[in-house]
Order: structure tokens, then C-alpha cells, then sequence
């Protein structure tokens, strides 16, 4: 019965793993002449990746986490505290290691994990937000962490939690690209005055 | 590969593989069978123990992982005072029927304790979803909580028997 109980919730794990894109490069974007249509431009290609199962999974929209790239709810069922861990006596490394761990249970191919494995904060969730939304957010000091627009920089460039998506272990797609061609776009977004895009007529 | 390990107080060397999980080292190489195999992929809580007083499945953490960290298994659980107080408690209330995840949930538990020591009954619930109780003895688990816990406050305010 145990086993039986086990194979369902493995079973419910199952995920739809399609071969990351490359990013659009900095430069396909230079015939774009008006700095501000540029610039919202470059963060809706960068949005590729903050808007990838890889990163909405730890931005959800309450304090549970989600799995997989349909984003259903963490099993086992989690409720991380306002630092973004778990309750106490459950903190996320009860589970999750300092580096993606391979199992040996099919069709879990590995459990994700990296040495500060935690959930965003409640003033960066993304999940249901739109591009322009997520956009608004990660430039407000009063959301993002206190960051101005250098450390966004730095922390979605170099930041190796960040990096994670690109590194997300056996049976889990990839964020699109690289971390580099990542950070190349949040730079050129930034200097080119770090406009948002407007919502498209589906998300209004 | 040799690896030093301190478990339950005593230093243990271990020659395994750097990924062997902790669960076959205690109970293959060390020989401490209380904690237990469920799924393998750290779902059910069958395999939890306390690295450095936290839990950890560990059915899934390397050894390499461990280093010098203080490791505790059901079998010296007894040793602390929420160990003794969980005891108490799950006679008491007859909290175990055929028992198999029962060291999970207690180390579980306990780590619940240590943490949050008047846990209500939601955070029991968030913590204690770790680990999956095939007889369904999820309510007594979580009264026995409750009483383990009345029994520590009762024990540090003086009022215990």
C-alpha cells in the first residue's frame, strides 16, 4: 500500500520537459531605433527566463511553491515562512541538498537543489502577473530587495541561485540560453533606461 | 572512499561511495536499522534523522554532504528531553499501529519540537505533511505532539510530575 500511495505522487511529478531556446543576442535588437521601444524590448526577451517553470516555480503567487513546468503545487505540501523557507522544523534542506541530486526512482530523475535552495519573498512573487508587471517589480527598490538597478544586474547575472536555471538537473528543462546572454539583455535593458513593456491586449 | 562520520555521539568510519546515501550507510555499514526506506526520493519522512538537530531524509543525502555534522537516529532519540517527552506521549495515546514510519515521524517530530515548541495545530500539519502515515494515524500523531509538547512546558515550568 505504501508503494502504491508513492508511485501516485511520483506519478503526479511528471513533467513535460522540452529543449531550452536560445536568448535573441543584444545586438538583433540595435535596428530597433527608439531607445524606449528598445529597451522594453530587450526585458520582454529577457522575460523568456524570469517567466520559465525553472524561475516561476520559487515566484509563486502565495508562499507555496509549485513543481514541474505545468507549475502544479510542491509535493510534499509546503509553506514557506516570510524569508522564504520552510515552516520551522521543515526548512527546505530538510529535502533539497547543496547540489541537484540524482535519484534512483523513476520518473523523478533528480531532486533540484543548490546551498540557499529557498523561496522568493512575498514582494517578488511573478506567478499571474504579467510581463509589464514582473517588469515594475523587479525595478522597485521597494519590492526587489532594496536593489538598485546595478545590483538587479548583478544579482540576476552572477547571483548562483540564479544561475540554477540553467543548471537544473537531470528530467527538468533548462531556462532559455545562458546566464551570460541573460545578463548581457538585463544590462542593455538598464542602459538603455530600463523601460517596462505594455501589457499585450491577451493580458490586459 | 573512507569518510569519518559522528553518529549518536560516536565517531564512525565508513568506506563508501561519495554519493551513498545516508540511509544505507546507517543501516548497511553502521548497522542502526531504526530508520527506515520509503520512497528513495524524499517524499514520505520514513527516513528522517537529525543532521546537527535538523531533520533530513535520509534517503537522500550523501554522505559527502554530512561531513562533521552531528547525526542522531531514532536510536538515541530517547537521549534528549523532547525524545523522552514524544516517548511518553505515544504510549500514552498508543500513537503507533504497525509502526513501520513511526521513527520517521517521531524524528520528524521532534525536530518539529525543537523548533516550535507549542506548535499549533497548523503548524503540526505543515511540518508532519513531510511524512506519510499508510495507517492513517495522523490525528494521534498530532495529539501526541500536543502532549509531548504539554509535557516539555510542564517539565521547564515546574509543574510536571
Amino acid at each position: 500500500m505504501m508503494c502504491r500511495s508513492i508511485l501516485v505522487m511520483i506519478a503526479a511529478l511528471g513533467t513535460s520537459v522540452t529543449l531550452a531556446a536560445d536568448l535573441r543576442p543584444v545586438s538583433t535588437f540595435k535596428k530597433i531605433s527608439n531607445r524606449t521601444e528598445r529597451s522594453a524590448a530587450l526585458f520582454t526577451e529577457a522575460a523568456r527566463v524570469l517567466e520559465h517553470p525553472r524561475c516561476l516555480n520559487c515566484h509563486p503567487a502565495d508562499r507555496t511553491p509549485t513543481q514541474g513546468d505545468d507549475l502544479h503545487p510542491h509535493n510534499p505540501p509546503i509553506r514557506a515562512d516570510e524569508e522564504g523557507h520552510g515552516p520551522p522544523g521543515l526548512p527546505c534542506n530538510t529535502c533539497h541538498q547543496v547540489q541537484n541530486t540524482p535519484t534512483n526512482v523513476t520518473p523523478i530523475e533528480s531532486i533540484p537543489g543548490h546551498a540557499h535552495w529557498m523561496l522568493a519573498p512575498p514582494s517578488m512573487s511573478w506567478q499571474g502577473l504579467t510581463t509589464r508587471q514582473i517588469c515594475e517589480q523587479v525595478k522597485d527598490p521597494a519590492r526587489n530587495g532594496k536593489r538598485t538597478l546595478e545590483k538587479i544586474h548583478e544579482h540576476l547575472a552572477l547571483d548562483t541561485l540564479v544561475g540554477w536555471a540553467w543548471n537544473p538537473g537531470a528530467g527538468r528543462a533548462a531556462a532559455p540560453g545562458t546566464q551570460k546572454a541573460f545578463g548581457e539583455l538585463i544590462a542593455a535593458w538598464i542602459a538603455t533606461g530600463a523601460a517596462c513593456p505594455a501589457d499585450r491586449p491577451a493580458d490586459r | 572512499m573512507p569518510y569519518s562520520i559522528n553518529v549518536n555521539g560516536a565517531v564512525r568510519e565508513v568506506d563508501v561511495d561519495a554519493d551513498t546515501p545516508m540511509l544505507w550507510v546507517l543501516r548497511d555499514v553502521v548497522g542502526l536499522t531504526g530508520t527506515k526506506y520509503g520512497c528513495g526520493v524524499a517524499m514520505c519522512g520514513a527516513c528522517t534523522i537529525h543532521v546537527d538537530g535538523k531533520a533530513r531524509r535520509a534517503c537522500f543525502t550523501p554522505v559527502s554532504n554530512v561531513g562533521s555534522a552531528q547525526i542522531r537516529t531514532i536510536e538515541t532519540l530517547h537521549e534528549t528531553a523532547v525524545g523522552q517527552a514524544l516517548q511518553r506521549a505515544w504510549r500514552e495515546l498508543d500513537v503507533v499501529q504497525c509502526g513501520y514510519c513511526q521513527s520517521g515521524q517521531l524524528m520528524s517530530a521532534a525536530a518539529l519540537l525543537e523548533a516550535n515548541p507549542r506548535p499549533s495545530d497548523d503548524d503540526i500539519d505543515m511540518v508532519m505533511a513531510g511524512n506519510i502515515c499508510r495507517c492513517g494515524t495522523y490525528g494521534r500523531i498530532r495529539a501526541g505532539i500536543h502532549l509531548a509538547a504539554r509535557y516539555l512546558n510542564e517539565s521547564t515550568t515546574g509543574s510536571g510530575q
